[in-house]
């Protein structure tokens, strides 16, 4: 691709002690498009994410966020960490969506999604809560803007977790498992918003076991396993054509589970 | 035998003696928040050095009796030249010391606030400072507010040991009264009711405070 990526990841170690949770991540995602990122839990697809926002300080390794160097500095060859300040600074147009949610429970649906716009952005009160207005809109839920978290559900909640999100005005946005806290019949909705963001054109990563919402909307599926990227490609050569044995395993305990009626006159299995 | 009328009669001064009570240990109870507050971060930061003086400063205060504190502030701070009224001193001192059981109070409860919630606050950019007041510090006290009720009514309590370095309030006009009427009784009874219905008062908005809270919890 001629333009920089959006989101460029180079050589990415995370160790935790002696744990080696990502070995080596290469990975870049251009402007405005969808990448999933899929593999079994404790692969470190969670964790890379979480790098990408800096929630978790890399051991090596370079990431770009929009071509700037995220966390650290360069001087001399050697790498040295940056102020909170200045990590905030070249993140801010990063938005993360958390399994979660993480809403804070003291506060509004709207009280969550201006409060950021009034702390961090400086904008006045009314014309944050004006703004919030219309991001909790957009994902549905302009009649529970008075609502606590408590009394929302998690469908709900986490659809005021990504109006705070978009309320930032992001250009990037990352959803770690988004809808892995959902009972089964909230997950649509979730699913929906973010297809809808998708269609207007965001740049997004996800980290998700929904594979008919990676299939439908990503346009690069990226396997991790064991803390490297395993394979990656279009959904249609991941899914479909893909060699590596253990993407075939991971994909065909997938479908297994979520199989409960096969053939036309057999009963179900039970 | 029991003089009614003694009482009667001191009760205006009584009560007038009592704002002060309420004004000095609220007034310490504000201050020793925002030290608590400092001093519980400090506590939990990353900073080796912030934990070292959250840990001094906490078993200082609450190791030394605050009688003792009182008469330390009291003839130690002319010796170094600072010349406040004894009443700031006092006020300073009780601050102080309540600081240092609010810091262990919050500290509970900043240990309850879930990490993803510190997350999400820096995922927005808001700064370090802000997260402290506007995420932690609310959510640590409606986690810890029976006990700040409980440590508030304590210092309401306390405060009447300032009466030895010669603050003004209840309990020193009380003495003051009981022995210029020869008494005692009566009068120590009325400062007793006086203190026992201000900290009533106290917990009153303590339940106050925690049902308006409730609202937040599910329905």
């Amino acid at each position: 691709m001629a333009e920089r990526p959006i989101i460029d990841v180079r050589g990415v170690w995370k160790r935790f002690g002696d744990v080696e949770v990502l070995k080596g991540i290469d990975l870049a995602i251009a402007k405005s498009e969808v990448t999933c990122i899929i593999g079994p839990s404790g692969s470190g697809k969670s964790t890379l994410l979480r790098c990408i926002a800096f929630l978790e300080e890399y051991s090596e390794g370079e990431i770009y966020i929009e071509g700037e160097l995220l966390g650290f500095s360069l001087e001399n060859g050697k790498r040295r960490r940056v102020s909170d300040a200045e990590v905030a600074r070249v993140r801010r147009n990063v938005g993360f969506v958390f399994q979660q949610f993480n809403l804070w429970p003291h506060m509004t649906a709207l009280e969550n999604v201006a409060a950021p716009l009034k702390l961090a952005r400086g904008i006045a009160r009314e014309d944050a809560e004006k703004r919030a207005r219309r991001m909790l809109e957009k994902v549905g839920l302009s009649h529970r803007a008075e609502a606590y978290p408590s009394q929302l559900s998690g469908g709900q909640q986490q659809r005021v977790g990504i109006a705070r999100a978009l309320a930032m005005e992001p250009h990037i946005m990352l959803f770690d498992e988004p809808t892995s806290a959902l009972d089964p019949e909230l997950v649509g909705e979730v699913l929906q918003v973010m297809r809808d963001l998708a269609g207007e054109g965001m740049t997004m990563a996800v980290v998700t076991h929904e594979m008919g919402f990676a299939a439908q909307v990503a346009d690069t599926v990226v396997f991790i396993d064991h803390g490297v990227i395993a394979a990656s490609g279009s959904p249609q050569q991941v899914f479909r054509h893909e060699e590596n044995p253990r993407l075939r395993q991971f994909l065909q305990n997938y479908f297994e589970r979520n199989v409960f009626w096969q053939g036309s006159d057999a009963a179900p299995a039970s | 035998m029991f003089n009614t009328e003694i009482i009667v009669k001191s009760l205006p001064m009584l009560l007038q003696a009592s704002v002060w009570t309420v004004i000095y240990s609220l007034t310490s109870v504000a201050i020793g928040f925002c030290i608590g507050t400092l001093m519980c971060a400090a506590g939990l930061s990353a900073s080796r050095l912030g934990r070292a003086v959250s840990a001094f400063y906490v078993s200082f205060f609450r190791g030394v009796p605050l009688l003792v504190q009182l008469l330390i502030s009291y003839y130690c701070l002319p010796l170094i030249g600072v010349n406040v009224p004894s009443s700031v001193a006092a006020v300073g001192t009780l601050a102080l010391c309540t600081g240092a059981y609010i810091a262990e109070i919050l500290r509970g409860g900043f240990l309850g606030i879930p990490p993803g919630l510190i997350e999400a606050a820096r995922m927005v950019g808001l700064s370090r400072a802000q997260i402290l007041t506007r995420i932690e510090v609310p959510l640590a006290v409606r986690f810890t507010l029976p006990s700040l009720v409980n440590e508030t009514t304590m210092m309401v309590k306390a405060s009447s040991l300032i009466s030895v370095v010669g603050v003004l309030e209840l309990t020193r006009l009380a003495q003051n009264i009981a022995t210029s009427t020869f008494q005692p009784l009566e009068i120590y009874l009325t400062a007793g009711a006086i203190y026992f219905v201000i900290n009533g008062a106290i917990t009153l908005a303590g339940e106050f405070a925690e049902s308006r809270f409730r609202m937040e919890k599910a329905r």
